[in-house]
């Protein structure tokens, strides 16, 4: 084995195992984090970090062939994708009216000051919160 | 529907690729895992998506439900008719070796024009299941809920 040769084999295992590490990390975040905003953000670092640093990691792997320019295509794919996803759910659970985990004490007084706007997306959270 | 900008313009990226993909699945089910079973439902997925995001109206412009009913029978027409074919050339039934003076070529052009049969007749039941959903008027209004 030369000396290029072992570069580019510790560098990709470098990618490869701080892939996997991401991946982990973004699970053990989605299973342990206590709000919908803070889970989602776990679950959007394994799409964007994890995934594509173990396709660079693969391409470096599998050097100049079909199969690299076949990986990039499908980073560049997962790159576009993984933050869109994460947007439109983002967006479809800010127009439901999900609040965040420290916000739950707020809508209170948000909801005397302006009433007729706060008024139809109200959570079913916050309706209990009223009732008490 | 207008302040979905980011979906609407990744939408707009995506789609073409998605055809183009579903394409080379097509071509490449004799080589690689695909065929034209996983061609046909990625393709439909090119036009399901356009409609989530831009509503069923225009995605039925581009693809009115006619053509999408006529496209289910032309697929089942183009499988069946690959046998009739062979059935004319004095082989038995669906037996490709009878469409090329080389067997093994007879046999890759049956190949390809049988796919290319599901293929179609899968996208476009795909795409007619979802027209049948997203069709169907909702049976309570928002304010109901």
């Amino acid at each position: 084995m030369t000396g290029a040769e072992l570069i580019i084999e510790v560098l990709s295992w470098i990618a490869i195992v701080g892939g996997g590490l991401f991946v982990i990390i973004g699970s053990v975040g989605v299973v342990r984090f206590p709000d919908f905003w803070s889970r989602l953000h776990a679950a959007s670092i394994v799409d964007s970090a994890g995934v594509i640093l173990l396709v660079v990691g693969m391409c470096l792997q599998a050097g100049p062939t079909l199969i690299t320019v076949k990986l990039l295509i499908i980073g560049v794919f997962l790159f576009i994708t993984g933050p869109t996803a994460t947007h439109a759910v983002a967006n479809a659970a800010l127009v439901s009216g999900v609040l965040p985990l420290g916000e739950m004490k707020r809508p209170k007084t948000i909801a005397k000051k302006q009433p007729a706007k706060a008024a139809p997306v109200t959570s079913p959270r916050k309706k209990k919160a009223r009732k008490s | 529907m207008r302040h979905h900008l980011i979906l609407r313009v990744i939408t707009k990226l995506l789609v073409g690729p998605i055809m183009l993909f579903a394409l080379y699945v097509q071509f490449h089910g004799d080589f690689s895992p695909g065929g034209g079973f996983q061609a046909g439902v990625i393709f439909a997925v090119a036009f399901i998506l356009y409609g989530i995001v831009f509503g069923l109206h225009k995605v039925q412009h581009v693809f009115p439900p006619w053509l999408v009913h006529k496209m289910m029978a032309l697929g089942a027409l183009i499988y069946a008719g690959t046998g009739v074919v062979s059935l004319f050339l004095n082989h038995t039934y669906l037996d490709y070796s009878a469409l090329a003076h080389h067997p093994e070529h007879g046999q890759h052009y049956g190949i390809f024009a049988v796919e290319l049969g599901v293929g179609v007749t899968v996208s476009a039941v795909m795409v007619a299941i979802y027209y049948a959903f997203a069709a169907r008027p909702p049976r309570l209004s928002d304010e109901e809920w």
